[in-house]
């Protein structure tokens, strides 16, 4: 069963000199569990189609599905919401909160979402060991690399138990050998927890550890 | 969690944030210093009152307060003596014959207001006695003794058992003399009254104005002033009758004089005011620094946003931050205030070569801080709504970011 379904989807920036097509009638389908690469050049719609997804942006035209519920019905108060329950985000950079500890950081979506206390720390120490930052849970983000800032981020975005995880970019600011184990942990964690992962690039490299990739140009798919 | 984050944010900056802790207690520190240094020099301006030269409650005839004249006496005053020295909250009472005269010596002279007094009596109610500088207090046994002030002794060249001419009006409105030894020089914290105020036995000024059995003012002192009201309205019951019938008339000390009360009300407005003021002028460079913090953290928040942060817990975030940058300051002010007003309420602050002058209308120059405990309160108070206000800049700031373009400038 999918869980995404997309239909028709259009985003036009009319508030450049130029009306600016940014997605221009994506039709998409992601299923549960999937691994997808959304691949592309720069300005190709990226972004905007995952903010799209995330519910941070509002589309020009057409419908995104996201467990079968039209997103378009949700009120802007309900859309926080959802964002919170549902969706897991990484963002290439400025992902963390500076003044919380790598485990304080995972454990605040958790604090927001109302679990307690308690369960907070076991989840985060969990997702800490996971990731692969044993011992690390109480750096702060300035004395963290910037491969080990983002598998906290991942690891924050697990820790929401979403249906699935947009990551714009994750590996844009890493070098290559933390490229390499970013996605490997990734992919490992779509494989071990069935977590649906969606991350744009256009790193070579990084599509060919994506079991799916979906190319888009000028705001359509490609292939 | 939240309230964690605000007080880690507050540090994010040390140096702009301590700017502002520093300036919110030096300026907390500057409004109650000054509130406890003009409350504490009218505290003093109202004790030297009542002590020296009012008493808490006066009697009188009523018609001695429009027209000083000698011929306004309070007749058989026996019948209020003992129903007011009955009153446990009376310390004692005096009865002053008062009149105008001219005090001269050989070389100068000068007007005075002459009191005549029982000296035990007196010595309940007023300072006088205790306030001799040279000599003795008139109950030594010199003929006919008269206790000038300092100032008059310096202005009329006088020294002790020097002889005083007083000219004065009798009740028939004659001119007559009489000649006073003096006894005892005083010195309270009002020059101008030491300059004018005079003391006689009552026993020496009555047969030289012709009264007997009149006097022109019972004054009451209490054992303490927060008694006044009551025993005022005890004794207005009491006598209400004679002050039907114009017999006597009772003023509390504020009400004998009521520009020192209305001094105290205004400067306790102006303490306020300043408060006030100072914490208006902080709360710009609030504004400003909690401004500024938002915007270095602009892709944070809207990160915080996107990942599902509501709008109220920015909000909360933000203004919890203004919280704890102006309570910090708060505290740090108050306890140092608090810290020094104690030290100068116990010590007193000597105000040196200005004191002088001040003590010349009625000022001590030695001020002995108070601050009232409403004040502390007030501050605690003002200081709480003006972080709130001051947060709101901020925060609107923050509320008004859209997360996907905040989060754009990341990428
Ligand atoms: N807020 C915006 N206003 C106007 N044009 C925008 C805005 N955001 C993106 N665009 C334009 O939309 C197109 C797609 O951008 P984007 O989704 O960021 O692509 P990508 O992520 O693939 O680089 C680009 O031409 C970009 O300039
Ligand atoms: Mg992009």
């Amino acid at each position: 069963m999918s869980i995404i379904e997309i239909h028709n989807l259009h985003k036009t920036y009319t508030d450049t000199s130029v009306p600016v097509k940014a997605v221009n009638g994506i039709n998409l389908s992601i299923k549960e569990g999937e691994f997808t690469a959304i691949v592309g050049p720069s300005g190709s719609g990226k972004t905007t189609l995952l903010n799209l997804l995330g519910g941070l942006d509002t589309p020009t035209e057409g419908d995104i599905f996201i467990g079968g519920m039209n997103i378009k019905n949700l009120t802007s108060r309900q859309l926080i919401d959802f964002r919170l329950h549902h969706i897991g985000f990484v963002f290439q950079s400025y992902n963390l909160i500076p003044v919380l500890t790598a485990l304080e950081n995972i454990a605040f979506i958790m604090e927001l979402q109302g679990l307690k206390k308690l369960q907070r720390h076991e989840v985060a120490m969990k997702l800490i060991k996971k990731v692969g930052l044993e011992g690390k849970e109480n750096f702060r983000p300035g004395e963290l690399s910037g491969g080990q800032q983002q598998r906290v981020a991942v690891a924050r975005a697990l820790a929401s138990r979403p249906k699935f995880i947009l990551a714009d970019e994750p590996t844009a600011n890493l070098d290559s050998h933390a490229t390499e184990e970013l996605l490997n942990m990734m992919a490992d964690l779509n494989k071990t927890e069935n977590m649906t992962f969606i991350f744009s690039t256009h790193d070579k490299r990084v599509m060919d550890k994506a079991r799916r990739i979906v190319t888009i140009d000028d705001g359509k798919v490609v292939y | 969690m939240i309230t964690g984050i605000s007080w880690r944010n507050l540090w994010r900056n040390k140096l702009r944030s301590l700017v502002i802790i520093a300036a919110v207690a030096i300026g907390i520190l500057g409004a109650v210093l000054s509130d406890g240094f003009m409350e504490g020099m009218m505290d003093q301006r109202v004790n030297a009152a009542i002590d020296n030269e009012i008493s808490n409650i006066q009697l009188h005839n009523p018609d001695f307060l429009l027209n000083n004249d000698i011929i306004y006496a309070i007749s058989q005053p026996e019948q209020y003596l003992e129903a007011i020295r009955e009153l446990p909250q009376v310390k004692g009472v005096s009865q002053r014959i008062i009149c105008a005269a001219m005090a001269s010596t050989a070389a100068a002279s000068a007007g005075v207001t002459i009191a005549g007094v029982d000296p035990e009596e007196e010595e309940k109610v007023s300072q006088i006695s205790k306030s001799i500088t040279l000599g003795a207090y008139l109950n030594n046994q010199q003929r006919i003794p008269v206790v000038i002030g300092k100032k008059l002794s310096d202005k009329l060249g006088l020294k002790i058992n020097d002889k005083l001419i007083v000219t004065l009006a009798d009740s028939s409105g004659t001119i007559t003399y009489g000649a006073f030894l003096v006894s005892g020089i005083y010195q309270t914290s009002n020059n101008l009254f030491d300059e004018t105020h005079v003391f006689v036995r009552a026993k020496d000024l009555g047969p030289m104005l012709g009264l007997t059995n009149q006097v022109h003012e019972m004054a009451i002192a209490l054992h303490d002033n927060q008694a006044t009201q009551e025993v005022f309205q005890t004794l207005s019951d009491q006598f209400s009758s004679q002050i039907k019938n114009q017999k006597i008339d009772i003023k509390t000390w504020d009400m004998v004089e009521p520009l020192l009360k209305s001094m105290i009300e205004m400067m306790t407005f102006f303490s306020y005011m300043f408060l006030v003021i100072i914490l208006i002028a902080l709360s710009f460079a609030i504004i400003n620094t909690m401004t500024m913090a938002i915007l270095e953290r602009k892709r944070e928040i809207g990160m915080l946003m996107a990942i599902g942060m509501t709008k109220g817990r920015v909000f909360l975030m933000i203004m919890l931050e203004t919280f704890f940058l102006s309570v910090t300051g708060g505290i740090i002010g108050l306890l140092l205030s608090y810290l020094i007003v104690s030290f100068y309420a116990q010590h007193g602050l000597d105000l040196g070569a200005m004191g002088s002058g001040m003590s010349y209308i009625g000022y001590a120059s030695t001020v002995y801080f108070r601050v009232n405990e409403s004040f502390y309160v007030a501050s605690v108070l003002l200081i709480g709504i003006t972080s709130l206000l001051s947060s709101i800049p901020a925060s609107i700031k923050a509320l008004k970011l859209n997360p996907v373009e905040a989060i754009r400038e990341i990428n």
